[in-house]
């Protein structure tokens, strides 16, 4: 018996095989993605990589996807700082990119906005159970009228949920209705959200992408991101240990964290909305050949900038490029190193500072990661590199004490690029998805 | 209750101050409101996040530690900012520092827009039946 995992990534199709009983690792391979001709051909030419008799006895076979664009969400609340954060994190949870977010009542501006934005999915909340009803009837109410079709999860106001349901009824195709996702004030409920999205994802959005094919041939299972939390879920429950994983990539770069995250000293108060155990964050603006514009800003001091700035143009004018030498290899490290430092600042918390009569006081926002025990890396920039390690270690060098990123965890690097995979088993198969953790997690030390 | 029964409560500023908070708290839910309690060292904006999510009737904001008036400074225009500026404003504790006769501190708060000051060591009841009574629960 044997299992083929698939992730149809927006460049490459990796396919893993894997052995069940005894489980174990069989191989790995990818093809280029093939958009145009349909994404069965470049899995067809992933496959070549393997024997007849290596491909034989699959019984199982699983697929993430993050082509066409992945699962494109735009999540609509009432305050920001409240069920508008609370439905983002619900989406990017549930492995979407989140296109943007919207507060208050939807200006026409901010519809157009949407429509230019073209999303698979809204996720529309507002107001705590028995609380605030007017702004989520009147966000359903222009959704309703702007002409938009996508998909709507509602996850507000329970007593205001059968009143949404039938606005958006009228000429929205698919509403779901689910628990909200902040039921009380600073009460964070994402897991009904995450769920529906899922699955509307499966039975809705795969086949407008045109996904359905997959879906049928191989069992399309969920937007690749979630497969990487899935398996960074497993990771956490088998062991018992704090984890993050940077996942480096061309386009972005994502950070999960498995963890409380709460204060680890007293006299520190945690503010603001609960932060998800299994929280997620994609930085757009962040990646290794899409996003370098911004990633240059992020950069601070360098010798050779102008050197930096050249090689950058040139990856402009053409994406695909690899660095050719010793300096422009150096340069990617740069990039990487600013992809890792910049996305785990921005996942983790901080300390704000307050001087009150008899003394300091500490207010913590966000998610404390400065004892988390494993830092996991993963994406091509890390998988491929030659010296994952000092890049991770390069990353993690912080000063500032305010910022609580991770300070010593144990290092690993998913070396044969298959954390996507285990994901895909975590569900069904934990036992050789536990393996396979064993079996493809190299330790890289400690910082 | 019928009617609106929803009130944020809080402790302003760098306040710490906690026992008073729950003990409102208590009271408050005891009486058949629901209580929105943000617990201490709330910001003004905390406050009016959760009362526009929530749809609150009132809000009930405790300073004891002395610097009320400095936190609570510009609550009011802040709330009709955010267009909920009908909504009603309460405020207890031991409000401000130094030899201030009650009145002149009732005088002061009202005039930053606060429908109801207390003196310290008011008992919740004094507070339950005026809010009863503005709501007309
Ligand atoms: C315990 C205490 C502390 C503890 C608090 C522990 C904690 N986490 O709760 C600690 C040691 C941390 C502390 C620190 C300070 N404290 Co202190 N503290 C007290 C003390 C002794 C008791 C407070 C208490 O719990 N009372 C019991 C509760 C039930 O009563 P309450 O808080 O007054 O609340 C009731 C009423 O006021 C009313 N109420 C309150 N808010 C509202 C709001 C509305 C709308 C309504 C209707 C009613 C209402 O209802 C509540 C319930 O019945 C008081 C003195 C005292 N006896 O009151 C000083 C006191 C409050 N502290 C004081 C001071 C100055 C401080 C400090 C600035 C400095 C210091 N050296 O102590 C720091 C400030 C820290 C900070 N950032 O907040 C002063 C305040 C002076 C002023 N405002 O004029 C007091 C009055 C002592 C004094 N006489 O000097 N304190």
């Amino acid at each position: 018996m044997k299992a083929l995992l698939i992730d149809f990534g927006s460049t490459y199709t990796k396919v893993t095989l894997v052995n069940l009983d005894p489980p174990a690792l069989v191989g790995t391979s990818r093809a280029p993605t093939t958009i145009e001709t349909g994404l069965l051909d470049g899995l067809n030419k992933a496959l070549e990589a393997f024997s007849p008799e290596q491909l034989d006895g699959i019984t199982v076979k699983k697929a993430c996807s993050s082509a066409a664009g992945g699962l494109k969400i735009v999540a609509i609340g009432l305050v920001p700082e409240l069920t508008v954060k609370a439905a983002r994190e619900a989406a990017l949870g549930a492995g979407a990119r989140v296109m943007a977010t919207y507060a208050y009542t939807l200006s026409d501006e901010e519809l157009d906005e949407i429509k230019e934005l073209d999303p698979d999915l809204l996720l529309l909340s507002g107001g705590t159970d028995g609380g605030d009803r007017k702004n989520i009837l009147e966000n359903a109410a222009r959704i309703a009228e702007s002409g938009l079709s996508v998909p709507v999860v509602v996850a507000g106001n329970k007593s205001a949920a059968s009143d949404v349901k039938k606005i958006l009824e009228k000429r929205i195709p698919h509403v779901v209705v689910t628990r909200n996702v902040m039921p009380e004030i600073n009460v964070l409920q994402v897991e009904p959200a995450r769920r529906a999205i899922r699955e509307l994802y499966l039975q809705e959005i795969t086949k407008a992408k045109g996904l359905d094919v997959i879906q049928q041939e191989v069992g399309l299972a969920m937007p690749t991101p979630l497969a990487v939390m899935k398996a960074g879920e497993l990771f956490n429950k088998i062991s018992g240990k704090e984890v993050v994983i940077v996942d480096v990539g061309g386009a972005t770069t994502d950070v999960h964290s498995f963890c409380d995250g709460r204060p680890r000293k007293s006299g520190i108060v945690l503010k603001g909305l609960p932060e998800p155990f299994a929280k997620r964050t994609v930085e757009g603006d962040l990646g290794m050949r899409v996003s370098l514009q911004t990633l240059l800003e992020v950069i601070e001091e360098n010798d050779d900038l102008h050197a930096l700035r050249e090689y950058v143009d040139r990856i402009k004018r053409e994406r695909s490029l690899i660095a050719a030498n010793e300096r422009e290899k150096y340069f990617d490290r740069i990039f990487a190193t600013a992809c890792i430092r910049e996305a785990l600042l921005r996942h983790s918390g901080q300390l704000k500072e307050l001087f009150t009569p008899e003394g300091r006081l500490w207010i913590q926002q966000g998610k404390d990661l400065t004892e988390i025990d494993i830092l996991i890396g993963t994406g091509g920039a890390l998988v491929f590199a030659d010296d994952a390690g000092s890049l991770l270690r390069a990353g993690l060098r912080l000063e500032n004490p305010l910022q609580l990123t991770p300070r010593q965890p144990q290092l690993m690097l998913d070396h044969k690029y298959v954390l996507y995979a285990i994901g895909l088993l975590a569900e069904d198969y934990p036992e050789t998805a536990e393996v396979l953790l064993q079996e493809t997690l190299k330790s890289l030390g400690r910082i | 209750m019928p009617g609106n029964n929803r009130i944020v409560l809080g402790v302003i500023g760098s306040d710490v101050h906690a026992v008073g908070n729950k003990i409102l708290e208590m009271a408050f839910e005891e009486a058949g409101f629901h209580v929105i309690n943000l617990g201490v060292m709330v910001s003004q904006e905390e406050f009016i996040n959760a009362a526009i999510e929530s749809d609150a009737a009132a809000i009930l904001v405790s300073s004891l530690y002395g610097h009320g008036e400095m936190d609570c400074r510009g609550l009011r225009e802040k709330c009709q900012e955010a267009g909920i500026g009908d909504i009603l404003l309460y405020v207890g504790g031991n409000l401000v520092v130094g030899k201030r006769t009650f009145d002149e501190v009732e005088e002061l708060f009202k005039k930053m827009g606060f429908d109801r000051v207390y003196p310290p060591g008011v008992l919740p009841e004094v507070a339950i039946k005026d809010l009863k009574k503005d709501l007309g629960l």
